[in-house]
């Protein structure tokens, strides 16, 4: 068996350390270029999100590569992601793709569930061999997101553009080398050292700008055209509302053991504009511009796929939000059409405009 | 205290609307409908909203600020879930508070949250609550819920004989007149009356209510296939039982109660037999139907026997014209790929 899953920004490394760790042969998807694009817009629904069709992409390019099985999470709506499993089985069917398709469904707080479905991947394993895997792709996962949060942090300051990216990828191959929890655990911070090396002192002022929005638009730089690297280049120190380590504390470990409860955070936060569950992120996308608003930032910026239904619910709202809260907020909606440029020129406007108002706040 | 409560003609009102109305008279209320849909309420709608949100919302906005000014109370309601385990849109989750931040001058929205995805308690719980803002006598809130129930069960049985929604509301006293050019009879009568030798086409037409019922979002596309003689059976028509066999084919269960309701529609309509065409309308960039057109579309391409199968996709640009090209055309292969 050659199991494959879609990319999701640096999630791949962990997933891939998971399965291998349990004896299963992985291959990845290659990094998505704009082939991937063509492929998964060419047979995907004209009106489906982005995520879908880029996962389509991935599972076409996994399987030219020789993978025969595809892992996906399933979901109980209302967002369409809980049907991307069961679309995709039958987008690639119909291009007599020869696969297997396994969709694990949310556990709904049953652990048996989810033994049952990790089962049917991996075939009976000691649990010690569970607990080590997981052990260690937890563990990547995790500095993977310690390494994401720093850079954030750091770029604006770098002694000369790119160091940071430059560090930040030499560390994340490392990681992605390492075999145990230790090795990666020095690994990480060896990163750390070497991405403080070409900053300058980091106490100067800079702008602070929060990305908000849907999570795999947030997460992939790929399809938000590298937004994070942008902004940290143009000197604004960027906070992200998502990292994938806390969703997953959030929406899978929370879900299996119900007794742990989910935060109601977000909900009281968002409550004074939206004082409903929407489906995917769109709380979550209120509930952090307020959030962020509260924190003092200079400017929000939520990404979203085009069609994205929940997010939709929350760009209409978001203008409320900016006016009562004060804090500028752009909405970039982004397809298979969305060009660096255009999206290059929208953040240096925005940034302009947020970097005049900051001083016109002083 | 007697108030009046608008009633926005947009998206679920066509299938709600003789329950709640049959409620609030109950309890003493007035209710007043928005007029039929027109550009100038479009255009009102897509000024207030993004640009992302679909044609239907739009429309809706339109509709709610038609009604701003001329009555006490807007009714927006928070559709969440009409049954276990299933979602009708996140759009609609989030509509209370969209109208709510898009559109001035409205006096006060009536924003209850139905929501069955668990169990009915909680939605009893919000008719009282809803029904304590005009009474404080509970046994009149629940006589007048039974009241609405049995209402609504009267509605649906019509729906399912074969009559449109404005048809079926004007048959039970709770709509002035219908909607659409030629009134009246139910859509299928006239032209199996008409039908000399061949036997008229039957055409299974797919498509959410607020846009196939709608004369204006949905080009009127019962009369004008009407008036092409062929005979149009909606999802509406058919029972509820089937659809739900011919959705249970998907090896996912769909979560969406309308989606699903299209689906399984949509399988019967696609075997052969049926149906002579299978036509879908649906509006542009709406997140559901995406996904069930996809599914309607592989399963056609699996099928042996083909039934023809059309999607018209309606947003604020489409003209007329285009459309009666397209119904003439579809029709056409309709007529040509019927057997014998």
């Amino acid at each position: 068996m050659k199991l494959t899953f879609a990319r999701l920004g640096n999630m791949h490394i962990a997933g891939k350390a998971l399965f291998e760790a349990l004896g299963i042969d992985v291959v990845l998807p290659p990094p998505p270029t704009k082939r991937t694009m063509s492929l998964g817009s060419l047979y995907s629904p004209e009106f489906a999100c982005l995520p879908l069709k880029v996962n389509i992409g991935n599972y076409l390019e996994a399987l030219e590569k020789g993978a025969d099985t595809i892992v996906m999470v399933g979901g109980i709506g209302p967002c369409r992601l809980g049907l991307y499993g069961e679309i995709q089985r039958q987008i690639l069917e119909g291009l007599r793709c020869d696969f297997k398709m396994i969709v694990v469904e949310p556990p709904q707080g049953r652990l048996d569930r989810v033994v049952r479905q990790l089962r049917e991947i991996i075939g009976p394993q000691p649990i010690t061999r569970y607990i080590r895997a997981l052990h260690l792709g937890w563990s990547k996962l995790a500095s993977i997101d310690t390494l994401e949060k720093l850079a954030l942090e750091l770029r604006p300051f770098e002694n000369s553009k790119g160091e940071v990216s430059f560090a930040f990828e030499a560390a994340l191959k490392c990681i992605e080398e390492a075999g145990t929890p230790k090795e990666v655990t020095s690994a990480a911070e060896n990163g750390q050292t070497a991405m403080k090396s070409v900053c300058k002192k980091t106490d100067s002022d800079k702008p602070r700008i929060g990305i908000v929005g849907e999570v795999f638009m947030v997460l992939e730089p790929f399809v938000n055209c590298e937004i994070e690297k942008r902004l940290g280049e143009m000197g604004v120190v960027v906070l992200r509302s998502i990292y994938l380590s806390d969703w997953i504390v959030e929406h899978v470990v929370k879900d299996v053991f119900r007794i742990l409860r989910k935060s109601k955070l977000p909900y009281e936060l968002a409550k004074p504009y939206l004082c409903h569950f929407v489906g995917g992120h769109g709380v979550e996308t209120i509930a952090s511009t307020v959030d962020y608003a509260k924190q003092g930032l200079d400017g929000v910026i939520q990404v979203a796929p085009f069609t994205c239904m929940p997010e939709i619910i929350a760009q209409d709202i978001l203008p409320t939000v900016s006016k009562e809260l004060g804090i500028p907020v752009m909405t970039l909606v982004l397809d298979e059409h969305s060009s660096g440029t255009g999206v290059l020129t929208r953040l240096e406007a925005f940034v302009d405009l947020v970097r005049m108002s900051r001083r016109a706040r002083r | 205290m007697k108030e009046t409560i608008g009633f926005p003609r947009a998206l679920l009102f066509y299938y709600y609307y003789p329950a709640w109305k049959t409620f609030f008279e109950s309890l003493g209320q007035t209710c007043q409908v928005s007029g039929k849909t027109t550009k100038a309420m479009i255009d009102s709608g897509i000024k207030v909203t993004v640009d992302e949100a679909c044609l239907p919302v739009k429309a809706f906005h339109g509709h709610v600020q038609s009604l701003s000014g001329e009555c006490d109370r807007v009714f927006v309601p928070r559709l969440v879930s009409v049954e276990k385990k299933a979602y009708i849109c996140p759009k609609l989750m989030g509509l209370p508070d969209m109208v709510r931040h898009n559109c001035t001058g409205i006096r006060q929205i009536l924003d209850p949250c139905i929501d069955m995805s668990r169990n009915r308690k909680a939605f009893a719980k919000e008719v009282y609550t809803t029904g304590r803002l005009f009474t404080r006598n509970p046994l009149k809130i629940s006589a007048a819920r039974q009241k609405a129930e049995y209402t609504y069960e009267m509605f649906t049985r019509l729906l399912q004989a074969g009559l449109a929604p404005i048809e079926a509301m004007t048959k039970m006293n709770l709509h002035d007149a219908p909607d659409s050019w030629n009134s009246g009879t139910s859509h299928n009568a006239p032209a199996f009356e008409k039908a000399v030798g061949a036997r008229p086409l039957v055409i299974g037409l797919l498509g959410h209510p607020y846009i196939i019922y709608d004369s204006f979002l949905g080009m009127n596309v019962l009369d004008r296939l009407k008036l092409m003689r062929a005979n149009v059976v909606t999802m509406d028509m058919l029972p509820p039982t089937m659809i739900e066999r011919e959705a249970a084919k998907s090896r996912k269960r769909v979560f969406w109660t309308m989606g699903r309701k299209l689906l399984g529609a949509g399988y019967y309509f696609l075997r052969p037999g049926t149906v002579d065409g299978c036509l879908q309308m649906s509006a542009f960039a709406c997140g559901p139907d995406s996904f069930i057109s996809e599914l309607l579309q592989q399963e056609s391409a699996r099928s042996q026997r083909k039934v023809p199968f059309m999607t018209i996709i309606v947003d604020e640009h489409t003209g007329e014209a285009g459309v009666h090209t397209r119904l003439e055309a579809f029709l056409d292969i309709a007529e040509r790929s019927r057997p014998g």
